[in-house]
């Protein structure tokens, strides 16, 4: 199944400059992965403190403080026989606690205010609805459509979106940092952008909807992934040139994994922007993209 | 073609093979989302008994999705054995059942009949075997394969290395990998997911796994899971892939929104075949997975078994080193709970191999299923004994990139030696070599990566 992030086809000016960065952030990684960690609730709220070795006997001491330092990775972990160490085994078990508990959040209505992000709801109903309909998730309510018509500017040449998704944790986490940053690269390229809004209870192919209501040049959702153990709180940004209804998965292209573990938020602004500039100039998203 | 069956003083009319093969499976969210599934438990029995007196050559007469307008039709519908299917052409779907159980049925016939068959005549079966039947119709199959060493023999239990980086750090993901060689997981594949789907990125991880093989004269086979399109353009700039991946869903349409389609995938096949690093045969891994169809508002009414089983109908044709379903990492909107993910792990994995692929699984869940850690354990118990070729190794079961939870390399180790099941054969020599493995246990030395710095 697609479980690949069809980030199909960056430019290789997006590249380069993820080359140029990549080795930095590896070179840093030994100390802030790890003061990050320290930050994750998932580590503070359970009370396990740091990531640190379990083997008893390693060939190399400081290299093994290395290798865990340079990943979220549950590794040096040790073993009782074949199975996890006790320990261990019940971290792994608050995460999930945590994780599945995310699920079920809202985002917070003063971040909302702050970007002056309005609300307009799917025909989800509620949280169990919600995950075995996805359908519904795809739809903005009537009232919601009226909302937009209203609201919104038509035919812009950039909206952007809000969507809770699957953890409205993820919004409330990363939108103050990725938000700022998009909106200054597209200011950066010269780009004309829509009036942007929340999405509540929204699925990736809500753009096509809305796509087909304000007819943009090219759109930006920026939506709560479903929570993993490390980042209950990783955003992903779904974009489209033309979202219509009927467009395929591959016509999108994404960036996911935005946390602070993971991709950078402050990066992550920046980088759609230069990916939304490039849709415009090639007038295609997804796989057909080519820079 | 019989399509009404009298049960508890009521008659059920189904309308077509289509509306038969959907209600005759067992309860799974995805077909009530598409609103093709049995509307209750007496109706999902009457269309059971309805396919139970089909014959292969109804099925085979009556295509849901037409070869004319499916390439995936034309794909499994041209791999037919016309002689063998001539022989087994009017066994019902219960003898075909029956065949595949009785004691004197063995590997080799299973295999011959094999290419008598089309992925909805293996469905059909599928839908009216219990869980049990599944596991030890698939164990009697052996199909091994081979890249740059053989995986799928009797008594093998092969791990994938998945040391997936939120960042694509090579570091970080030779860190992970060090973990998984020193608990003895590697020898199915070196396989990454990448975050970022470029070539360069690819590239980049090809060459790291293809040093570290190089480094320690790992007996194994490197891959990196990007779409087809980005695997080719990093081979073309000179990059190592032993193997290429590609997902699949079982139709033209779902295929077209992964961004690809046969012609694509031939010319991937031509490709691996002259500038890969493998040895092969085989050279190519797929994952599939229950649902993608639905999801892609692909699947024409097809219930999502039958979709999954022409899957590997399509997979079939590229003689792959490794397929693997990745069965709970869709969602609850496709199978709910562990009661859902369980069964169709053990449906897919017997569809594939019934097929005579090289079938692994992902035995996994997402945090918004209802389904946790212990039930992964119980599927997995459930696997090893259906002889699946390989599982998926991940730190502690926890894949921090993909943020889903597999089995993890404790869980391999734990599976060989309770099930008395070993690595494959060329790579547990390797580990002997390295200190790690004696006698097809660990030694105290396992679990320490940094053997590997």
């Amino acid at each position: 199944m697609n479980r690949i992030i069809p980030l199909d086809q960056l430019v290789d000016k997006v590249m380069a400059e993820l080359e140029k960065k990549l080795p930095a952030a590896t070179t840093q990684s030994t100390t802030s992965l790890r003061e990050a960690a320290r930050t994750e609730p998932s580590v503070d709220v359970t009370g396990f403190g740091e990531l640190a070795s379990n083997v008893p006997n390693p060939k190399w001491e400081e290299g093994l403080d290395e290798l865990i330092a340079s990943t979220p990775a549950r590794i040096g972990v040790w073993r009782a026989g074949t199975r996890p160490l006790t320990r261990e085994m019940l971290k792994f078990r608050c995460d999930h606690a945590a994780a599945v508990d995310s699920v079920y959040g809202t985002v917070s209505q003063s971040l909302l205010d702050e970007f002056g992000l309005f609300t307009v709801d799917t025909y989800f109903e509620n949280t169990d609805n919600y995950l075995k309909r996805p359908d519904r998730g795809r739809i903005v309510t009537e009232e919601g459509v009226e909302r937009i018509r209203k609201n919104c500017q038509m035919k812009p040449q950039v909206q952007v979106l809000v969507s809770d998704g699957l953890s409205a944790n993820a919004i409330d986490g990363n939108l103050r940092d990725v938000y700022p940053s998009l909106l200054d690269s597209l200011k950066a390229y010269g780009l004309k952008v829509g009036t942007p809004f929340f999405v509540r209870g929204g699925r990736v192919a809500v753009m096509d909807h809305i796509g087909d209501i304000l007819q943009p040049e090219v759109l930006v959702l920026l939506i709560g992934e479903r929570p993993g153990l490390v980042s209950s709180k990783s955003m992903s940004a779904y974009m489209c040139y033309r979202p219509r209804k009927g467009t395929v998965e591959s016509d999108r292209t994404v960036i996911s994994n935005i946390h602070p573990l993971g991709t950078p938020p402050l990066e992550a602004g920046a980088h759609i922007g230069t990916v939304l500039k490039t849709m415009l100039e090639q007038k295609t998203s997804g796989v057909h993209l080519d820079i | 073609m019989n399509l009404t069956a009298a049960l508890f003083g009521k008659t059920f009319q189904f309308k077509d093979l289509k509306e038969v093969m959907a209600k005759a499976n067992e309860e799974k969210s995805g077909d009530q989302l598409a609103g093709i599934a049995a509307e209750d438990a007496k109706e999902r029995m009457a269309a059971k008994l309805v396919l139970s007196d089909l014959t292969l050559a109804d099925i085979r007469n009556h295509p849901l999705l037409h070869p004319e307008t499916d390439e995936v039709s034309r794909v499994i519908e041209e791999a037919v054995n016309e002689k063998i299917f001539a022989e087994i052409r009017n066994w019902t779907v219960a003898e075909f059942r029956e065949y595949l159980l009785r004691q004197e049925t063995r590997n080799e016939e299973i295999r011959r009949i094999s290419r008598g068959l089309t992925s909805e005549m293996v469905a059909a079966v599928a839908k009216l075997m219990s869980n049990l039947d599944l596991v030890q119709a698939a164990s009697k199959m052996e199909v091994t394969t081979h890249c740059n060493i053989t995986i799928g023999q009797r008594g093998v239990l092969a791990g994938r290395a998945q040391p997936n980086h939120p960042t694509d750090s090579i570091q970080g993901m030779k860190a992970s990998l060090y973990e998984a060689l020193s608990y003895g997981i590697g020898d199915a594949v070196l396989g990454i997911n990448p975050v970022i789907d470029s070539a360069e990125s690819v590239k980049a991880i090809l060459n790291a796994t293809k040093e570290e093989m190089d480094k320690w004269q790992i007996p194994t086979q490197n891959c990196v899971l990007a779409h087809i399109k980005t695997q080719m353009r990093a081979i073309r700039q000179g990059a190592p892939a032993d193997m290429v991946f590609q997902s699949l869903a079982g139709t033209q349409d779902g295929n077209t929104a992964f961004g690809i389609d046969v012609k694509l995938l031939d010319e991937a096949d031509d490709m691996i075949r002259r500038e890969g690093t493998g040895t092969g045969p085989n050279l190519w891994y797929f994952e599939t997975g229950q649902g993608s169809e639905l999801s892609a508002e692909a699947h024409h009414g097809i219930d999502q078994v039958t979709l999954e089983s022409r899957c590997y109908g399509l997979a079939k044709k590229y003689k792959p080193f490794i397929v693997n379903t990745v069965v709970g990492f869709i969602g609850p909107e496709y199978l709910y709970d562990s009661k859902q993910v369980i069964r169709a792990g053990l449906e897919d994995h017997f569809m594939g191999k019934l097929q005579q692929l090289p079938m692994g699984v992902d035995v996994c869940y997402t945090n918004h299923m209802k389904a946790d850690q212990n039930d992964m354990d119980n599927l997995a118990v459930l696997l090893a004994a259906a002889g699946v070729n390989y599982i998926i190794g991940v730190p502690m079961a926890d894949d921090c990139m993909l943020n889903y939870q597999s089995t993890s390399y404790h869980d391999i180790a734990t599976l060989r030696e309770l099930m008395r099941l070993r690595p494959a054969p060329e790579f547990e020599n390797w580990l002997e070599k390295m200190g790690i493995m004696e006698n097809g246990r660990l030694t105290p030395m396992a679990g320490d990566p940094t053997i590997f710095m």
